[in-house]
């Protein structure tokens, strides 16, 4: 028999430290959906999600229950969007957004809590159909509840499309007016990318990527409340030992999910895709990636050193999960959405953690400026230059960035904005008053990288 | 197919006969049985196997619900291989 000991570590993760599975995503491909005219591609869309999907919601409740491992979300990510409007007869913006609503009712019939994939990927140039997409996102954003976007605009092999970083800008701050009476909240649905990868099981930025197959289950994990009490029990060791006992909590983590998904996998008769090892914090105290900073020395969460442990954080997390599951994939690393992490808000709030610290951060974790909310007056060349300067931190380092921010209208430095539920609660961070309007003006294609001679 | 049950709480008679009667009740067999003080908690940890019980687990954790709210204690009810996939390689 197991060891009781054992036993009681994995009944306290769940219970005291917040141990759960984050997100079962069912991927469902739409390709077979594209035709011309948009009453019988609408159609086709609400019957294939609902079909494929009609049992997800079951299967992880009734995993989260035998199993006794909360599973918090359910999702769906589907292929992007932009290639069914390309296949469409004179898209435009009204059916487009008849699309995005087409994905709210089936996700609401289906009882997930979000669907992604209202997408379309740039990063070298547009297709009509694409360029149509993300004219209609501000609106698509505004009229549905579940729908998620997103945009990638820049890759290491393609460079930056940097017509599509400064239409960004705007659609963001459209997107905020849109729903000022939820202070912007459309833009907490919205992710622009740089290295999207095709498998992210997370929101807002899960599409179905065009490599995956026709259906397929990804689970993405979660934990920070545990990585920080297991490194609580080493306090003053040396940093070897505290990237020791992170890889072996991140392997115990991730061989939760790894059993989750290849259970859901098995009762949805669907292939197993990638469990993706990413530390998502949530807004509850002891659900925090910061708080495992500060539990390695730093006072507070942006102050000197931060970057260097979230570095070693991310590194050792991606170690100890590799083993603990037969393929792992999304963005798997640390993430660190300010809005839903009770120490960033409260690092954000103090003035210690800045967007420019956000971006160092980011050049060592997954993913990049997240769920970070600016002062309602701030322009939409700004929001694009803050987008290109994260792509290009993607772009050369070769991994995924992302820009999730939101301009919310009214709203000034000190504001306190609250978006509710795992979205948490954010300080409005100040940004540059120094125009970046010249240089988003100039448009046209920041060139790929070199990728060998480095030094 | 194996679950294992874990009962956490203040020290008391009959907790032992309450559960092991529930389990009984619905045809479950105790394979194994561990119980001890740990940090001043009755902690008890059974493996039980359901191979010749018609139940599920989702129901017998609702029978065992019942105890625990007649006695306060807390008790889980989890299938096995969420222990063996954390803790064995």
């Amino acid at each position: 028999m197991i060891n009781p000991f054992e036993i009681r570590e994995t009944i306290d993760m769940i219970d005291k430290e917040n141990l759960d599975i984050r997100t079962i995503t069912m991927g469902i491909s739409l390709k077979s959906c594209a035709g011309p005219d948009i009453n019988i591609v609408c159609d086709k869309v609400y019957d294939k999600i609902t079909s494929y999907a009609k049992d997800l919601v079951k299967t992880g409740e009734d995993i989260e229950q035998q199993f006794g491992i909360p599973i918090i979300n359910k999702r769906i990510s589907v292929t992007p969007i932009a290639s069914l409007v390309d296949a469409l007869d004179h898209p435009n913006i009204y059916k487009c957004v008849k699309l995005a609503q087409t994905l709210d009712k089936a996700a609401k019939a289906c009882g997930v809590n979000f669907i992604g994939g209202y997408t379309a990927l740039v990063h070298k140039g547009f297709t009509n159909g694409e360029r149509v997409l993300i004219d209609s996102i501000p609106e698509a954003l505004a009229s549905t509840d579940l729908v998620c976007s997103s945009v990638n605009i820049g890759s290491t092999k393609a460079g930056i499309n940097m017509d599509a970083v400064a239409l960004m800008g705007r659609v963001i701050k459209r997107a905020a007016e849109l729903t000022k009476d939820t202070q912007g909240f459309a833009c907490a649905k919205l992710v622009v990318f740089c290295n999207a990868v095709e498998d992210n099981p997370f929101m807002a930025g899960a599409f179905l990527g065009e490599g995956e197959g026709e259906c397929v289950i990804n689970v993405g994990v979660s934990g920070p409340g545990v990585v920080k009490c297991a490194l609580e029990k080493v306090k003053g060791e040396d940093f070897s030992v505290v990237a020791e006992t992170i890889k072996k909590t991140a392997f115990k983590i991730t061989r939760m999910g790894q059993l989750v998904a290849m259970e859901a996998s098995k009762r949805l008769k669907v292939p197993f895709g990638i469990v993706d090892l990413s530390l998502a914090p949530t807004p509850a105290v002891g659900d925090s990636v910061a708080y495992i900073l500060e539990e390695m020395g730093l006072e507070q969460c942006g102050t000197h050193g931060t970057t260097a442990a979230l570095a070693l954080l991310n590194d050792a997390v991606k170690k100890g999960g590799v083993m603990a599951s037969s393929s792992v994939g999304g963005l798997s690393g640390a993430f660190i959405p300010v809005s839903e992490d009770a120490g960033m808000i409260e690092a954000a709030k103090s003035g210690c953690l800045t967007l420019e610290k956000l971006e160092a951060m980011t050049c060592v974790c997954s993913v990049g400026l997240d769920m970070i909310v600016l002062p309602g007056n701030t322009t939409a060349d700004t929001i694009s230059a803050i987008i290109a300067d994260e792509a290009a931190v993607g772009m050369v380092n070769t991994k995924t960035t992302a820009v999730r921010v939101i301009p919310a209208p009214g709203a000034e430095v000190g504001d306190i904005v609250e978006f509710g539920g795992l979205l948490g609660t954010g300080p409005v961070m100040p940004v540059h008053k120094e125009s970046s309007a010249e240089f988003i003006a100039r448009g046209g294609r920041i060139p790929a990288p070199l990728q060998a001679l480095k030094n | 197919m194996k679950a294992i049950v874990t009962v956490v709480g203040e020290d008391k008679k009959g907790i032992i006969a309450k559960v092991s009667t529930a389990l009984y009740e619905n045809d479950i067999n105790i394979q194994d049985i561990s119980q001890t003080i740990m940090q001043n908690m009755f902690t008890m940890i059974m493996l039980i196997d359901f191979h010749s019980s018609s139940i599920s687990v989702q129901e017998i954790a609702d029978k065992l619900n019942m105890v625990a709210e007649e006695m306060g204690l807390s008790i889980h009810v989890q299938r096995e291989e969420i222990f063996t996939s954390m803790h064995r390689i």
